[in-house]
């Protein structure tokens, strides 16, 4: 885990969340994000596959179905790398705390899943800088998927792994591709270090958890490092 | 995996350097694969234009390939230049999808025919543009591994200077890209040109032996570097393959 990706050295934090589908990790992170905001902190919210500048490719390769496991990985790195450069990391140097919904974990759960090679698609995010924290939320497959095939939209043709032919029915197909990202996830979860939350647990417990590991870890830097929106008030602050 | 100085012991043409292409079937491929290297403005495209009619001339089966020519990220890399937020390592992994999609829907199939395929720069340009930026050779060597090793690699080799002569006369204005003025090598477009273009030149010579490229130099005229790749892709014994029958076969396996 040491070379994985590039040391945080800056006065600013990463805190990201990572989990299949219907975890409930965007949730999760949303609210977390709020309370550190409204604690006075500068914070930032970073979603996965958002970059402007490589949107229009991802969107045209999906609708078209263009992509392999090969390029469907490179260009959701590619998007990673713009978030990183022109976000990411400038925010995490002047002080920020940016909170990720998904990071690497997703390429290397989702991609491996599609046959990519894991040592080749870790060296590929070398790059990333490393999270602070890395919540994961564990999910049985039949919790995750009756919170997703319960309501939503229909499923979309590379999130259900149509393109790998393991079903004609997207719904099988969808229910295969997610078991095998969640054995990933397992599979990586000692070797990345992730904080592992129960995601079974109602909101508010996994939110308490949540906030209790922050302040656990982040405790010192909060109050020192960590970029405070300006309070005339306030005497006598540390930087 | 090695690093990017010393030589490597290259796989058989058509292996990949490393990792494999997933779900990409690389076995029985009965076309040749050849590279022409360079740096910007030294001249490869005219080069690759009049090999390509010399070898249907003689009755071989052609593609001829480029950077950012993939029907997947072409125009997405065009767009990303057009406007004024480009990072480094976001404008390298753009550059390697854009690899990635033509070598599995455009050079893998056209090789299956038997077609002989050129292609104006590989991973080499990717390669050494990385490492121009700063970026981590080791990342980006591992990165470019699935890429697979050509029959040849001819490689224009040039001084910066001579760089410098062709594209004030041929083209009469540096270019922004061509000058690494994304990352400010100096602080007009003459000067940044001379030392991004450097960088370049010494990544790609220090691939050159690492690799197995074949120095051409490109300090000769033109007829004469056409006279000599002629000779030496001869020497690679292409066999010949029916024009159209080829071009039938890469469009059922399409």
């Amino acid at each position: 885990m040491d070379s994985l990706f590039t040391p945080n050295r800056h006065r600013g934090k990463l805190i990201v969340v990572e989990g299949i589908d219907g975890s409930g990790k965007s949730t999760q992170i949303s609210l977390l994000s709020r309370w550190l905001r409204s604690s006075g902190f500068a914070v930032a919210f970073s979603e996965w596959n958002s970059s402007p500048l490589v949107h229009d490719t991802t969107r045209r390769g999906k609708r078209k179905e263009m992509f392999t496991p090969t390029t469907f990985s490179l260009i959701h790195a590619t998007d990673f790398a713009d978030r990183t450069e022109r976000y990411i990391l400038p925010l995490v140097r002047a002080g920020a705390i940016v909170c990720a919904d998904r990071y690497a974990y997703t390429a290397f759960a989702r991609d491996v899943a599609r046959g990519v090679d894991p040592q080749w698609v870790r060296n590929l995010y070398s790059f990333a800088i490393r999270p602070n924290i890395a919540f994961y939320f564990k999910t049985p497959l039949e919790v995750a998927l009756s919170r997703i095939l319960g309501g939503r939209d229909a499923l979309k043709y590379y999130e259900s792994g149509m393109d790998l032919g393991i079903s004609g029915n997207v719904e099988e197909s969808f229910r295969v591709f997610q078991g095998r990202i969640l054995a990933e996830y397992e599979a990586m979860s000692a070797e990345m270090g992730f904080q592992v939350i129960d995601a079974t647990q109602s909101i508010e417990d996994q939110q308490r958890q949540m906030r209790a590991i922050v302040l656990k870890s982040l405790g010192r830097s909060l109050k020192t490092s960590v970029l405070r929106a300006p309070v005339p008030s306030t005497a006598g602050e540390t930087s | 995996m090695a690093i990017t100085s010393g030589k490597l012991i290259l796989p058989k043409p058509l292996e990949p350097y490393a990792e494999a292409l997933p779900g990409v079937d690389t076995t029985n491929l009965s076309g040749k694969l050849i590279v022409i290297e360079g740096p910007d403005a030294v001249g490869r495209s005219t080069q690759v234009a009049k090999l390509r009619h010399w070898l249907e001339q003689e009755g071989h089966a052609v593609l001829d390939t480029g950077m950012a020519r993939s029907a997947l990220a072409g125009k997405g890399i065009a767009r990303a230049k057009d406007g004024n937020t480009l990072g480094p390592v976001t404008m390298t992994l753009y550059y390697v999808t854009d690899f990635a999609d033509r070598i599995e829907n455009e050079i893998v199939p056209a090789l299956r025919a038997g077609f002989v395929v050129i292609t104006d720069r590989y991973i080499f340009s990717i390669m050494a543009r990385a490492i121009a930026r700063g970026e981590d050779p080791q990342w980006i060597e591992r990165v470019c591994g699935f890429g697979l090793v050509p029959h040849a690699v001819y490689y224009l080799r040039t001084k910066v200077k001579d760089l410098v002569s062709r594209v004030v006369i041929g083209r009469g204005a540096f270019d922004y890209w061509e000058s690494g003025m994304d990352c400010h090598f100096g602080d007009d477009m003459y000067e940044s040109f001379v030392k991004y273009q450097t960088r370049i030149i010494r990544a790609l010579d220090r691939m050159a032996n690492r690799y197995g490229f074949i120095d051409i130099d490109a300090g000769k005229p033109p007829e004469a570097i056409f006279l000599e790749l002629q000779r030496r892709i001869t020497s690679l014994q292409l066999t010949k393959v029916n024009g159209t029958a080829a071009k039938a076969a890469v469009r059922s396996s399409l």
